[in-house]
């Protein structure tokens, strides 16, 4: 299978990463590349097999479902591109 | 005195300073001088040295009053700059991190602190650990230490391997007595092969992933890199436990490694797999593997030839199951909370610009390749499809593990490369042929330095145990380790 320019340029939207028209063929050709690679694992008989979705067999830990951190709004914001008033600010989304 | 201080293993370091023979001042000093002397190997992303030789003067000061923390008090190590550490610039290599500094520190560097190490910076790696060759930073390349003294490589500068390589080449070119590392499918084994030292991979569970930057957070585990492997045992004692805020920590004992590392193979059953070549690997490696296996035998274990049947799909599993966790651990850089931001026209605009800036080639190819197998109509031909692979892939080692103690491969299909050679993504992939499978089944492995090339450079022999088995893998660690004699080199000081 190959991948076409607007199948690329549909993954880089979903993964919001901004993809110029100029790189698509490019990146079009390494992830074909990639993807001719892995196909093989069509061939691995998996019937009846579950999948793998965790290396450890424990079930999860639970706890007493209390506060154990927190109240440190500055600590959170300390990295934060611009904050105001105690919270993190983005570009304007409603017109 | 500061040249010959650098020259310690740990544990002759601990000797040394338990005797008063010289303070973790002077071995701190003289790892920074050390580096200071070789600073185009480019080792560290941001050096710590107020804090370093803080930490050093409090541990001189602890061990006057009688009060030394154990065998980690007063050692200096490199931290990789996966680790987050409070107060101090932690950018996982990448360009979107640059500037960030953690309000918290991660379990493992915490706890290393809390043993009593110093930390003399955070080494340069792979953008977000993605890379084999430590040529995917923002930060630039690191160089390895060694050189090729023929062939068609000789006198070029060699990549240290990667993801972890700022931390192999500095543990390698004695700039500290340890360092940390993280493995998700290779990146502490195949750079400690390419630069003669030890590198251990932990069973998953055993070390902590609490505010270490996440990869493939079913993959990801963090470990020793030091030059030899009862060092690696001290080590992973200090880094290992239990720990609360990781919910995939096992909650188990951690044993004292160290104990057991000298009580050798006798009767133990070493599988040699016979899937474990790759095309075009050279003769060099095959011979070393089987000399390996003779110096085991020698000390008197039993060599049983084994098969492990889905071997060559482990990497191809590999890379849709790590992309496609990275694609999701990844969305959370988003230029809000931390980071770099790139403004846009829209919020949409924003998220694409900063991901398209701050994320470096490779990144960007993974996380696209991860949310395509992630994406509607492809989940299970792909995604689902290799999370059965990698059951499998466990199934073959879990049933050689019930008749073999612990496995013997070769760690990496060649030694290090140029760092300008060419490579296109799959054959780079390649790199950790041999080390994918056990991260995909989350056991314990090793590599331990074994022998040179033709043209002198470094190659490791890798060992394979069972969960939570580090115990039997150390041993059998030792004795490669003693049988192969390797001489890690002293390398001069290599000026810019």
């Amino acid at each position: 299978m190959s991948l076409d320019r607007e199948t690329v340029r549909r993954i880089a939207y979903l993964a919001r990463i901004r993809v110029d028209e100029d790189r698509l063929d490019k990146i079009a050709g390494e992830l074909d590349g990639i993807l001719d690679w892995v196909e093989q694992l069509s061939e691995v008989d998996t019937d009846g097999v579950e999948p793998m979705t965790s290396v450890t067999e424990l079930t999860s830990p639970h706890r007493v479902d209390v506060v154990t951190d927190g109240q440190c709004p500055d600590k959170v914001l300390a990295n934060g591109f611009d904050t105001f008033d105690g919270f993190f600010t983005v570009p304007k989304v409603v017109e | 005195m500061s040249n010959t201080l650098t020259q310690l293993t740990i544990a002759q370091a601990r000797d040394g300073l338990s005797n008063g023979d010289f303070s973790a001042t002077e071995l701190t000093q003289s790892c920074m001088d050390t580096y200071g002397a070789a600073r185009k190997l480019n080792i560290y992303i941001t050096e710590t040295p107020e804090l370093a030789l803080e930490q050093a003067a409090a541990s001189d000061a602890r061990r006057a009053k009688g009060e030394a923390l154990g065998s980690m008090d007063g050692i200096p190590i490199a931290m990789k700059d996966l680790f987050c550490t409070d107060g101090i610039q932690s950018t996982a290599g990448s360009h979107i991190l640059e500037g960030f500094v953690p309000q918290y520190e991660s379990t493992i560097s915490q706890n290393l602190k809390d043993a009593g190490s110093v930390m003399l910076g955070k080494s340069n790696m792979d953008e977000f650990a993605m890379g084999s060759a430590t040529t995917t930073s923002y930060y630039g390349n690191t160089v390895n230490p060694w050189q090729a003294a023929s062939g068609p490589d000789a006198g070029k500068d060699l990549a240290p391997g990667g993801s972890s390589g700022g931390s192999a080449s500095a543990v390698a070119a004695r700039m500290c007595l340890g360092a940390t590392g993280t493995d998700t499918g290779g990146s502490i084994r195949q750079p400690a092969s390419f630069t003669g030292i030890v590198g251990l991979k932990p069973t998953y569970g055993r070390c902590s992933r609490w505010g270490c930057v996440a990869f493939a957070s079913s993959l990801d585990q963090a470990g020793p890199m030091t030059r030899t492997v009862r060092d690696a045992a001290i080590m992973l004692g200090a880094m290992a436990g239990h720990d609360v805020k990781d919910s995939t920590s096992t909650p188990i004992e951690t044993p004292d490694f160290e104990a057991v590392i000298d009580q050798g193979v006798k009767g133990l059953r070493v599988g040699i797999p016979k899937e474990y070549t790759a095309e075009g690997m050279p003769e060099e490696i095959t011979s070393l593997w089987q000399r390996g296996a003779g110096w085991l035998r020698e000390a008197g274990a039993e060599i049983v030839d084994v098969s492990l049947p889905h071997t060559k799909y482990a990497l191809p599993t590999y890379y849709i199951v790590a992309p496609a966790e990275a694609s999701s651990n990844l969305a959370r850089y988003d230029g809000v909370r931390y980071g770099l931001r790139v403004e846009g026209n829209s919020l949409d605009e924003m998220y694409m610009n900063t991901r398209a800036e701050g994320f470096g080639e490779e990144v960007q190819r993974r996380v696209l390749i991860g949310t395509y197998v992630l994406s509607a109509g492809y989940y299970d031909a792909y995604y689902l499809q290799a999370q059965k692979v990698r059951t499998r892939i466990a199934e073959d080692f879990t049933k050689v593990f019930e008749d073999v103690d612990v496995l013997l491969t070769p760690t990496a299909p060649s030694p290090a490369f140029t760092l300008d050679a060419k490579m296109d993504p799959v054959t780079m992939y390649l790199n950790d042929i041999f080390t994918v499978p056990a991260s995909l089944a989350g056991l314990p492995g090793i590599s331990v330095p074994a022998g040179l090339s033709q043209h002198g450079l470094p190659l490791g022999l890798q060992l394979i145990a069972k969960p939570y088995d580090e115990l039997t893998m150390l041993r059998t660690a030792e004795v490669i380790e003693r049988f192969a004699g390797f001489d890690l080199p002293v390398f001069s000081g290599r000026e810019a």
